[in-house]
């Protein structure tokens, strides 16, 4: 069942063709709230690309040895919510007790993370599409670039039109959407080198 | 501060309406919106998870201790969504397919968290069952006006029936995702527009 493609097109497919935001629409809500500046958004890409490969591969575990043996299918959704809302609350308090400076630094963004639509959708896909072990972890990985890759874009975009005088209603999240369109239609121009769907 | 069942459907329809005031629940609405028929499932969908997880919530409001707030929200949440993927895989088995991981994705819609914590928290449960189902068809109705739009330009038919009879050539963008990025950026502009527009008036 598991789909033959080799683990490194699905980690650039998943960065340039099937983007997470440009092309799957997942984690919108902190994708335009927090791209002002650009410092912050590296931080917070930082943190959504580590937390997608940590879950990814605990849910992937959990998936395969605890999920389908049981027959725990109709659960999975619990399951996999809780793993990553455990996680990302694991990971905090690490965080702040072995690197307080790396915590200082990303330790505002955990909590929006358990919330964000790409942790839990790229679980779903992975389950979905059947991906092997090795598959699942560059898919997450890639996933993770993608979404830090779009996000810096955005935020460096932004930065630069704070300036701009621009008309009324558009300033703010209308302008972050049809920014994102034009990424996104640059980004089609991409399509046809990979595919995985 | 009791608000009348009227004022509760106005405000979540129109004046506050969460996608495109409040910019919540954006994920969603951008992917499930090439087809009418795929809208209005997931906006249903989604307004009925959002009205019995705020009826549920609302009513257990003064047993959940605040401090594990969150996570029982979540929790009850997720219970509704399997509830609904197990009736869309049983009656609607290709629209399920279709929607693919974006049914379990309301999990995390914002929405259905967003009225939890605002409304159904503290308010009792009727009106708090009220403001869900609102909310969640202030969503089904933004979603079916993008969708129309792109099935009518992507497709050139409404609910799957052909109505290009001219025959015009159909717009490959519009059933792609930038075309829904334009579309809701569209609607926000014009949106937030037309209140500052009556901010000013009123003063």
């Amino acid at each position: 069942m598991t789909p033959n493609i080799s683990p490194f097109i699905i980690f650039f497919a998943s960065i340039i063709t099937s983007n997470m935001i440009l092309s799957n629409f997942l984690g919108m809500c902190s994708y335009l709230s927090v791209s002002t500046e650009y410092k912050t958004a590296t931080g917070l890409g930082m943190a959504v690309t580590l937390v997608l490969v940590l879950t990814t591969v605990v849910n992937w575990f959990i998936y395969t040895y605890v999920i389908v043996p049981l027959e725990l299918i109709y659960l999975q959704y619990i399951i996999f919510i809780m793993v990553i809302a455990a996680l990302v609350q694991i990971l905090e308090m690490g965080m702040d007790r072995y690197t307080p400076d790396l915590h200082a630094k990303l330790g505002i963004f955990l909590p929006l993370i358990t919330v964000n639509c790409a942790i839990l959708g790229v679980t779903l896909f992975m389950v979905i599409r059947h991906y092997s072990f090795l598959q699942s972890l560059l898919f997450a990985l890639g996933s993770g670039f993608g979404w830090w890759l779009a996000i810096n874009m955005l935020a460096a975009i932004r930065e630069k039109m704070a300036a701009v005088k621009l008309p009324p209603g558009v300033k703010g999240p209308a302008l972050s959407f049809i920014i994102t369109g034009i990424m996104a239609m640059a980004f089609i121009g991409f399509s046809g080198i990979f595919t995985i769907q | 501060m009791a608000e009348k069942p009227r004022e509760i459907i106005k405000r979540n329809l129109f004046s506050e309406n969460q996608v495109l005031r409040a910019i919540l629940g954006i994920c969603s609405s951008l992917a499930v919106t090439n087809t009418m028929r795929n809208s209005l499932v997931m906006g249903l969908g989604l307004s009925v998870v959002t009205a019995l997880s705020g009826l549920t919530l609302s009513a257990m409001r003064h047993a959940i201790p605040r401090r594990v707030r969150m996570l029982v929200q979540t929790l009850i949440i997720a219970v509704y969504v399997i509830f609904l993927d197990l009736f869309l895989q049983a009656f609607l088995p290709d629209i399920s397919k279709q929607l693919g991981p974006y049914v379990g994705l309301i999990i995390t819609n914002c929405i259905i968290m967003g009225r939890a914590e605002a409304y159904a928290q503290s308010n009792p449960p009727f009106p708090s069952m009220l403001d869900g189902l609102f909310a969640g068809l202030g969503y089904t109705m933004v979603l079916m006006m993008i969708s129309l739009i792109r099935e009518i330009l992507g497709f050139g038919s409404v609910f799957g029936i052909n109505i290009n009879f001219v025959g015009f050539e159909t717009w490959t963008i519009m059933i792609m995702p930038p075309a829904a990025f334009f579309i809701i950026g569209t609607f926000i502009w014009v949106m937030s527009a037309r209140v500052s527009r009556r901010a000013v008036d009123d003063k």
